[in-house]
Formats: C-alpha cells, structure tokens, sequence
C-alpha cells in the first residue's frame, strides 16, 4: 500500500496500537529545557523510577535564560532556581545538560540540529510547541505538555492518536527578498491560526526542495502557528549532507544502515492525503502581521483588512486591532515602530544573521529603535564573529546579546513594555507575548533589518534597490 | 499524576465567547517559573483580568460575581498556541473541571485529557445556544455525563453528543493515567528499542 512520508515514519514507531484509542509510538530523541520538566521530574521522583533512556535525552537551558552577562549568577530567584533544577535533575538521571555558559548551550531547537541530534525519519519531541523545526529533516517532531513528559522520560513513549495528513504544496520561484519566513506566515495567512489543526503537514513543491536547510527548519517551525501538530520535508542530499559528520549523528556502519533507511523517505507517488493545498510562489511577498495571531498576517505593501471581509468572529478580529491600536483599511507600511527583535527557534540561525545583514551594513541604526539581536544557540554567536558579521552589526549600531529564548516569550527581563512596537522575526504576536502590553508585528529577518534602520514598517525591497552611500 | 475522577458534571457555567483564545493569555510566559505544580489558577488569564497593578479588571467575566461554576465556555480554535501544560494546570487549579467549545487546539486538548479536565466539543450552534441560555440566566446550569458522552443544557433540555476516545474516556472516568499503562508495558517498548536503527 502506497504511504505518505509521515506514514513511514510514524508507522515504524508504532510499538502497540490501542483499538479505537492512541498509538504507543516510540521516541528516538527527546530534548528537555528548565520550564516545561521539573513537574515531570518530580513526577518519577514519586514514582521512585528513573529515565529509562538518558542516552535518548539531551537537556538544556534557554526559555528562562538573560541574554546578558551570563557568566554571572542569574538575578531573579525563581528563574534561578528553575536552572538549579533542570542541572539537578539532569545529573540524577545522566542527561547530558548544557547549561548557561556550556559552548553547546542555546535555544533546544536550534542546538538539536547543530549537533546531530535530528536526524531524518526520527521520532523527535520536547515540551515545546515549536518542536516542529525539527521536521525540516523529515523527522516527525512535535510538542507535548509536561505530563507527556513526564512519559517519554519514564517510558521513552508517549500516547497519541494518528493525526490526518495534509500535503502543502508550493510551486515556482519566489521573488525578491521573499524568505522562508514569509512563505510560512502566507500559508499561515490563507490557512488560519487553526486551518491545520488536527493534521500533520508535509511541504513539498519546488520552494521547499530549492530551499536550504535552515530556511526549512524556518517554515517547519511555524507549523503550528497554523495548528498543526507538527510539519516536515522530505529528506533529500542537502538534508544528509548537513547532518553527516555531526557530534551525535550515526557513524561509519551506523551510518549506512540509517542512509538505507533514510533514502526510503518519501511519499510514494499515489499516496493520498486527507487534505491538499497548493499555492504559487509568485503569489508570496514580503510578509507582515497586524493583528495578534500569526494568521492575521499580509503582504507588506497592502493595507490591514475590513473586518466585514474576513473569516470568523468579527468582534474578535476587532478587539485584536484595538489591542494594536490600528485601523481597518490602514497602510502598514510607514507606521513607527520602538523595537526589533532578531532571533529565536524561528529566525535565530547564521542564514537569518547573514540577510539583516545584508540590508543594515553600511547603514545605522534608527535612533528611537531600541534593537535586540540574540543568537540562537554559541555555535551561531561563533559563526557571526567568525564571518565578520558582528563587526558590520557594530559599525551600524547594533550589539550582539547571549543565546536564548529571549523577547519571544519575554520570561526573562527582554520585555518590550506596554504599548510599544516591536518587529519581531519570532512566531507569535500574540497579547503580551513579549511583555504584558507589547504590540508585535512578525516578519522576516529582511523586514525585522528595514525597520530597524528606519524606525518605521519598510519595505525591503525599497532599501535593496537604494544604493547606499556611506 | 492521577487526578480526581470524572463522571457526570452538574454546574453553572462561565462564559468567555472569544475566539483563538492563545495559551499565552490563559496563563502568561511569566507565570511559569515555578517547579512545582501549584498555584497556576491565581494568574488565570491574569492580564485579562488584573490591571498593571493588580487591581482586578472588573469588566472581565472570572471578576464578574453573577458568574460562576466548574465550566468554561470559550470561542472556537480554544487553548491555541503554546504546549505549555501551565494553561491546563491553571484552567484546573482555578476550580475549572470541564472547557466547552467548538473547536480546540490540538496540544490543550490533550493536555487537558492528562489532568482531568475534560475538553467538551461542540458545534458553533449549540455553542451559541449555551451562551443564550447563560445571558438569559446566569446561572443557569449544564449536564455533562462523560458516560452518555452527552451535554445538556438543563434549562431548556437541549443536548448534542461528544466525541472522545474509548481508551481516553476510561482514564477519566476511573482517574488513571497515561504512565500506568505505559510502565505494563515496558517490555515491548525494550524489545522495540533494541532493533531501532536510529
């Protein structure tokens, strides 16, 4: 019988299927960060069981970590005593734990990838919703609440029924300054924050084969910014040439009894899924929201929707606008903005680095712009001073803060205050997402560098075709 | 962990009619330094409900004294966002054992199942049947039988089934949870692990 990609994969994993209730499906890799595990922990703690796989367990800190100074003692008590009990828990169990100030240490799904621990037709899951980058290897990898954490670190297992299958296809060549962030949130923006909700999606299409491994792990991630439980790509040279050589990837015949494997990763020509969309590239601008759900996004150059245009609740499409204090009917384009965040599990890679770049160097900085830019893990602060990219950042303005979750979720002090907004290339906008008050607008690593060097929403194909003078 | 068990719910109910209600509003990032599953239902929709500085914000409904009861009733694509299992704890903690809605997002649903708070789907009309009969009486109460799979508005008799899994729908009702099943059968998932090539 011909099966989907994820088919494959989720079938092999399958160790005992319950009748008219969930599969037993077997993890092959579990991340663990400090905000989601300790009730866990303390879970086994009472139960007086250990983690059955610690080799199968790899923990980290990043949700609750400052981006400054940190070789110093972390200052908020309780943020403080959360790390203590991430590094507890790991050394009772024999987790490996990279902690603050480790050179592996930074965001759990940025550092996955970087050191081989995601690897194709995986099973891959965290305590975190945007586990889902990790499909970019044609892994199934999707978040769990803490008690199913609690049950892949006592069984190495977890309980779900088989999500319904959705293939989104893009096809044709995606014009200027058009990045994997904004083929997400397009898909986002015709699919609806809940469109995929009870599936799981596959991308495939020319866009996503010609697309590099970060770029995927980009669209991956915000899978479920469209409510699907996960998202991945089928795994193809450029997938096994990035993981080859890793710390933690397969070795010598390891390596070729997985390839065996790994090159059966696709879906058979007549497998049929339970839903299919299919959008052209030429379609796909640069993207921005205005609203606060990743759905409520749009072509920069267009202005914000008549709420008697739009799907769903019209109150609710309006009260989100009042939170922004924006107008139906209004150019985004133009509006003054008061922060900018680059980073992130979405946009916190070497690649997103190299495109602010591109549109900040010799420029400066935008004086009432107030501009956080947080690497996603030390091997990407590494690359950034290595490439010279840190020096063009400086001369422009900028300065480069310490690996972690930082203003995505604000848990730490890089809050943006009430009122204020930021350009965000993290995946949420929504209320109070980083900071009780703060207004976000997502977009690309492009429109995140054209905002901050104008202090307004900017197009950045405006700033590509102006030639610099400085 | 086992949680209390859950039969047949008879209570007022709470009514939130919003839509895409995130997890990041039913319990902000900030909330969750804890490690320890306690007191999460004190910042339940905290900035929803408190003003900056603390002072309720008595517009919102949970501030709202003529409404009460173990039942929420939120908009369509509820608990979106976040695999954060706070929201869940919060919505419990609070003293919520049931969230009815239309449609809900994936990662709350099943968080929701893990501790004992029963997610009730239903369609968008007899959603709005159930907010017609809380603004026309707020205290008015709903019947959830988790063995009928059946809620019931009592006032009026209206009812609709709902969908939950056998296996899903035994854990609630006799309090068990997931990892009990899952450590009897620990020794297929062994002889799984040995012959796994990754």
């Amino acid at each position: 019988m011909s099966k989907t990609l994820f088919d494959k994969v989720w079938d092999s994993h399958v160790v005992k299927h319950i009748e008219n209730g969930p599969d037993v499906l077997f993890i092959d890799r579990h991340l663990v960060h400090e905000v989601t595990s300790p009730v866990a922990f303390l879970g086994l703690k009472n139960r007086g069981i250990k983690v059955l796989y610690p080799e199968r367990t790899f923990a980290t800190a990043d949700h609750n970590t400052p981006t400054l100074n940190q070789h110093l003692p972390v200052k908020d008590p309780l943020s403080a005593n959360q790390l203590r009990a991430l590094e507890e828990n790991a050394t009772a169990h024999d987790i490996p734990y990279w902690g603050l100030g480790h050179k592996k240490n930074g965001i759990v799904h940025v550092i996955g990838p970087e050191n081989g621990i995601t690897v194709p037709g995986a099973t891959i899951v965290c305590g975190d919703s945007h586990t889902s980058t990790h499909g970019a290897f044609g892994a199934i990898a999707f978040g769990i609440g803490t008690s199913e954490v609690e049950m892949v670190l006592s069984t190495q297992c977890i309980m779900q029924p088989k999500p319904k299958s959705l293939r989104i296809n893009v096809n044709g060549e995606l014009s200027e300054a058009v990045t994997p962030k904004d083929v997400a949130l397009f898909i986002i923006s015709k699919l609806s924050t809940s469109g995929a909700t009870g599936y799981f999606a596959e991308y495939a299409g020319d866009v996503f084969k010609n697309m590099s491994m970060e770029g995927r792990m980009t669209v991956c991630n915000l899978s479920i910014e469209m409510g699907a439980r996960g998202g991945m790509i089928a795994p193809d040279e450029k997938t096994f040439d990035y993981v080859e050589g890793r710390e933690y990837t397969p070795k010598g015949k390891d390596w070729d009894k997985a390839m065996e494997y790994w090159k059966t990763l696709y879906s058979d020509e007549d497998a049929v899924f339970d839903k299919e969309v299919t959008f052209d590239a030429s379609e796909i601008e640069p993207m921005i929201t205005f609203g606060t759900n990743p759905g409520m996004g749009m072509g920069i150059s267009n202005n914000i929707p008549f709420a008697d245009t739009i799907d769903g609740a019209k109150a609710t499409y309006k009260k989100s606008l009042e939170y922004m204090d924006y107008n139906e009917g209004e150019p985004m384009v133009g509006k003054p903005i008061d922060f900018v965040f680059l980073g992130s599990c979405t946009n916190g890679r070497i690649e997103d680095f190299r495109a602010f770049t591109s549109i900040i160097k010799g420029r400066k900085k935008a004086d009432n712009v107030t501009a956080w830019l947080v690497p996603g893990s030390h091997k990407v602060e590494d690359a950034i001073k290595k490439e010279g990219i840190l020096d063009i950042l400086t001369e422009a303005g900028f300065e480069l803060r310490e690996p972690g979750c930082s203003a995505c979720l604000a848990m730490n002090d890089d809050k943006v205050p009430a009122g204020k907004y930021a350009v965000s290339t993290s995946n949420r906008n929504f209320e109070g997402r980083q900071g009780p008050g703060a207004r976000t607008l997502l977009a690309s690593p492009l429109v995140a560098a054209a905002a901050a060097v104008t202090g307004k929403v900017t197009d950045p194909r405006e700033l590509m075709n102006e030639e610099v003078l400085a | 962990m086992a949680y209390d068990k859950f039969n047949i719910l008879k209570s007022s109910a709470v009514p939130l009619p919003i839509e895409n209600v995130d997890t990041d509003q039913i319990i902000p990032a900030r909330f969750l330094k804890a490690t320890e599953r306690k007191g999460f239902g004190d910042n339940l929709f905290r900035d929803w409900r408190y003003n900056p500085d603390g002072t309720p914000k008595e517009q919102f409904v949970l501030n709202n004294p003529i409404y009460s009861g173990k039942i929420l009733v939120g908009g369509k694509n509820f608990g979106s966002g976040s695999s954060r299992e706070h929201a869940a704890w919060a919505v419990y903690d609070y003293g919520f054992r049931c969230v009815v809605s239309s449609f809900f997002a994936d990662i709350f649903r099943g968080n929701c199942l893990n501790i004992g708070v029963l997610p009730v789907q239903v369609s968008a009309e007899f959603l709005d049947k159930i907010y017609k009969a809380i603004e026309a009486d707020p205290k008015t109460e709903l019947e959830i039988s988790l063995p009928e799979q059946k809620i019931t508005i009592l006032a009026t008799g209206e009812s609709e089934s709902f969908d939950i899994n056998d296996y899903k729908k035994d854990n609630m009702l006799n309090g068990f949870d997931d990892i009990d099943y899952l450590l009897n059968i620990q020794e297929d998932i062994e002889k799984y692990a040995e012959n796994t090539p990754l």
